[in-house]
């Protein structure tokens, strides 16, 4: 019997005139890696940013975990194991990417009304900190200022920080946005490891990436899902086809 | 019921509104287009009146002073946004408030050097001097004249944001500021225009006020803060916002003085009422304003496609 | 000799405090009691001003209305003193409870907005303080305030003559300077500046980072109070002028000619303000004007106020790369 961690039922959001989200019903099997796959203005970004609780939808309901999350914000959500990845990266640049890291460890460890012992003094943070900056390669790096990194060492440092939330579900928005060749393959390598223990939600535009990694398959065209399916059967999809991979594929 | 007081206060509500209409506008759109704090607001309200003052002084005609006088505040606008406000746009917000806060200062002392410590009042014309009478009720012209002053240039703003390109391009900005640049519209000679008429709109406020209130040094800096709650209350960006907001603020404001004690004295013994009521009327608009926040954080009327 | 800090910054600051802890002593000896009351006032000021660079410099809430909680410290001295209630431990009660409530209720208000909006309000609620005491005829309104004898406590506590007051303000500035800097290094410190440069981020990763504000923005305002009723124990006199936003501006002023977001920032930067505000006034009656190039021309020009400047002399230091 599947499990469904996450189930979004006729989700509707419009801007004014313009219908960003139309019905959209998903559900995402536990342990799977589920991509998103769209043409551009398809509303792929609103529909994460109404998973993570940043955009209110109109109508519809959110499930993660068998319990309704629709009403929750983006804090609670993240609290309740949903951890994202932004697609325009999004850490705290002055700081260090341990420091980032252990901001990651100490969101979903308790409560942080504690105003006397310093952070840094904190092993147990600071070794599970380690242990996903050393997931995504970055912990020979950990003292680096995040904004003197790479484009691609900052995306790394986006999934490090979403895996230390100790999250039941990650929601990768364009991990490897803006990423070259080698960075982008470093990161399917990484996202390849996580198959089976996560579950994963992606949106993503790099459909080498995609195809790679995807063990179900959901387009989106103007707000709304025209299929859900293994990857060899979407490849296969006319309606698909024609509406998204066209002529050549990106 | 003493009517003439009621009428009186109304109107007093009234002109008090439209002043504060002059500086928030100004404010209003420099916050909303340029999303720049400019404390010194207020100081365009001082030096407006001191150009004034000095014009009527030199040539005894009050009309000429308000002439030149907004063609100077225009400079004056023109001149900061050019040297000081464009440098800070990229800029943190704590950054705008420093410096306007160091111009007020300067501003100040300039007016200090330049005219003096003490107040420079501004005679009328004999024939604004006067007063209406209609039956029993008594009014000075003056401060009708105020009142249609008001009424009038807030019915220009209308039509210049309404129906001209210049308008166009200020609400466009208002609500999109981003967009506007990528449409290629030579933002720097947009924003210069917004400040500069701003200034001259904060001078003609205090232009119209000095005659009965005296120029003085640092006159601006109270009634600033009221013109920021009649931005937030009206929305940050909006005029028209800003002209309802300032009307209401500034007629709740008023009567609240004269009839806060008489209100209260319904529910309470009258000695309360009367040591309860000057502290309370005087934090109305304020409280006014936190229950704004607390249930429209965007204002009464914020700008169309803003959230 | 590792005990010894070893940066410049280091030991200038520690060459302050140094300095500042015999004080008293050091005045009486070359007879200048002037400069106690000068140094006094500085240190009060310090206190106000690191309670704000907490929500301001690391906090990233830029305040406009903190001048408020100075008065309101003050005013609980001054209040009861009215009725002949001296006893200090009431007094100190008073006004960390009141500034708490005050700033849990504006506070609470004003953190939901953000930017421009944020400013302007919390200069509108200091404004509200303002002319709140200002009507209060009963309490001296315009005329402010006068209060005969300083807050009472036990013997070895008192805060009765200029030495001894010294040494409360000193001691509490010392309190304030180590606690906020155990703060900022704190799971709740790095929740402030982590959602000063990334709010989104911040609430991404779990945090309601409105709740952690509040809390933050009423430790910062208890901490201020504590400077408005040592304040108002100095002058033994307590008008509502203690409040306005021009108040809060200077307070700004101060936290960034130190370098905001440090923790010995506020205080070189309080006593470089009062030290320049005295002499500025001397030489000539025009001196805002001064002060006004000053600030408009460290904004423009000025990186870090002066612990920049250290930090940049500590690089040099170091050696050039």
């Amino acid at each position: 019997m599947t499990e469904h961690l996450l189930k979004i039922r006729d989700l509707n959001k419009h801007f004014g005139g313009i219908v960003a989200t139309d019905n959209v019903n998903l559900a995402v099997e536990k342990g799977l890696i589920h991509a998103i796959i769209g043409p551009n203005g398809a509303g792929k970004t609103t529909l994460i940013a109404q998973l993570s609780g940043q955009v209110k939808p109109d109508s519809g309901e959110i499930e993660f975990g068998g319990h309704s999350i629709t009403g929750y914000s983006t804090a609670r959500r993240a609290r309740e194991g949903l951890a994202r990845s932004f697609q325009i990266t999004s850490v705290v640049m002055p700081m260090t990417l341990l420091q980032n890291v252990m901001l990651a460890v100490q969101g979903t460890s308790g409560h942080s009304f504690r105003f006397w012992a310093p952070v840094s003094t904190d092993s147990e943070m600071a070794s599970a900190a380690m242990a996903s900056l050393a997931a995504v390669g970055l912990d020979d790096r950990a003292d680096r200022i995040a904004a003197n990194v790479s484009h691609g060492e900052q995306r790394q440092l986006e999934v490090a920080m979403a895996l230390a939330m100790k999250p039941r579900m990650l929601l990768l928005d364009e991990p490897m946005a803006g990423m070259g060749k080698e960075e982008g393959a470093k990161m399917v390598e990484i996202l390849n490891h996580l198959k089976g223990e996560m579950t994963i939600l992606l949106v993503e535009h790099d459909m080498d990436a995609v195809f790679s990694l995807a063990d179900r398959l959901s387009v989106l065209v103007n707000g709304h899902i025209i299929a859900t399916d293994t990857v060899e059967n979407i490849r296969g999809n006319h309606d698909v086809q024609k509406a998204y991979l066209g002529d050549g594929h990106a | 019921m003493d009517w003439n007081l009621l009428i009186t206060q109304l109107l007093n509500g009234l002109q008090l509104g439209l002043l504060l209409f002059l500086l928030a506008s100004g404010l209003t759109l420099i916050f909303g287009i340029m999303d720049f704090i400019n404390l010194s607001h207020g100081s365009f309200y001082m030096i407006g009146a001191y150009f004034c003052g000095t014009v009527v002084a030199k040539t005894g005609s009050f009309l000429a002073g308000i002439l030149f006088g907004l063609v100077g505040m225009f400079a004056v606008g023109a001149l900061v946004e050019w040297f000081i406000a464009r440098k800070l746009y990229r800029s943190d917000h704590l950054d705008h408030v420093l410096v306007t806060f160091g111009l007020i200062l300067i501003f100040d002392t300039l007016v200090h050097l330049i005219w003096g410590a003490a107040g420079m009042a501004i005679p009328l014309p004999d024939v604004l001097n006067g007063q209406l009478t209609l039956g029993n009720l008594v009014f000075p012209v003056y401060r009708l004249l105020i009142i249609l002053a008001g009424l009038l240039v807030a019915a220009i703003l209308f039509i210049l944001v309404t129906r001209t390109r210049l308008g166009m391009l200020i609400r466009a900005g208002a609500s999109n500021r981003t967009m506007v640049e990528a449409l290629g519209i030579n933002i720097n000679r947009l924003f210069l225009v917004v400040f500069a008429l701003g200034a001259a709109m904060a001078g003609l406020a205090g232009m119209l006020i000095a005659p009965i209130t005296e120029a003085s040094i640092g006159m601006g800096n109270d009634i600033i803060i009221v013109a920021f709650v009649v931005v937030i209350v009206g929305g940050i960006g909006s005029v028209k916002g800003a002209f309802y907001a300032a009307l209401i603020l500034g007629l709740i404001d008023t009567m609240s003085r004269s009839y806060l004690d008489v209100v209260l004295s319904l529910a309470m013994p009258v000695t309360y009422a009367e040591t309860a009521a000057p502290a309370l009327s005087s934090m109305l608009i304020y409280i006014l304003m936190a229950a704004v926040l607390a249930f429209r954080p965007q204002g009464l009327f914020p700008p169309a496609g803003m959230k | 000799m590792t005990w010894l800090p070893q940066t410049i910054s280091g030991r200038v600051y520690t060459a302050i405090l140094l300095i500042l802890a015999p004080a008293p002593f050091i005045f009486e000896w070359i007879n200048q009691p002037f400069y106690l009351d000068l140094l006094s006032r500085a240190l009060i000021l310090a206190i106000a001003v690191v309670s704000l660079n907490l929500i301001l410099g690391f906090g990233g809430m830029i305040s406009l209305g903190h001048a408020a909680y100075i008065g309101i410290g003050a005013y609980c001295v001054g209040i009861p003193s009215y009725y002949d209630y001296y006893n200090g431990w009431l007094h100190l009660a008073l006004a960390l409870s009141v500034s708490a409530g005050f700033a849990l209720v504006t506070g609470a208000i004003s953190l939901r907005t953000k930017g421009v909006y944020f400013i302007m309000i919390t200069m509108a609620f200091s404004q509200m303080v303002y002319f709140t005491f200002l009507s209060l005829e009963e309490y001296g309104a315009d005329d402010g305030l006068v209060i005969y004898s300083r807050s009472e406590f036990p013997e070895w506590l008192t805060m009765d003559s200029g030495t001894s007051l010294y040494y409360w303000i000193f001691a509490l500035l010392l309190l304030s300077l180590f606690f906020v800097h155990r703060l900022v290094h704190s799971r709740f410190g790095r929740v402030i500046v982590g959602a000063k440069f990334n709010e989104q981020r911040m609430q991404a990763l779990g945090f309601n980072t409105y709740r952690y504000r509040l809390v933050c923005y009423v430790i910062s305002a208890m901490m201020c109070s504590l400077a408005g009723m040592l304040l108002g124990n100095f002058t033994g006199f307590i008008s509502p002028d203690m409040i306005g936003w021009a108040r809060s501006g200077e307070l700004i002023f101060m936290v960034i000619i130190g370098g905001s977001a440090t923790f010995f920032g506020p205080l070189v930067g309080t006593i470089a303000f009062v030290l320049l505000e005295e002499f500025l006034s001397l030489i000539t009656v025009y001196w805002h004007l001064i002060f006004g190039i000053m600030l408009v021309a460290l904004v423009l020009f000025g990186k870090g106020g002066i612990h920049g400047w250290l930090s940049r002399l500590d690089r040099k230091g170091a050696g050039d790369d």
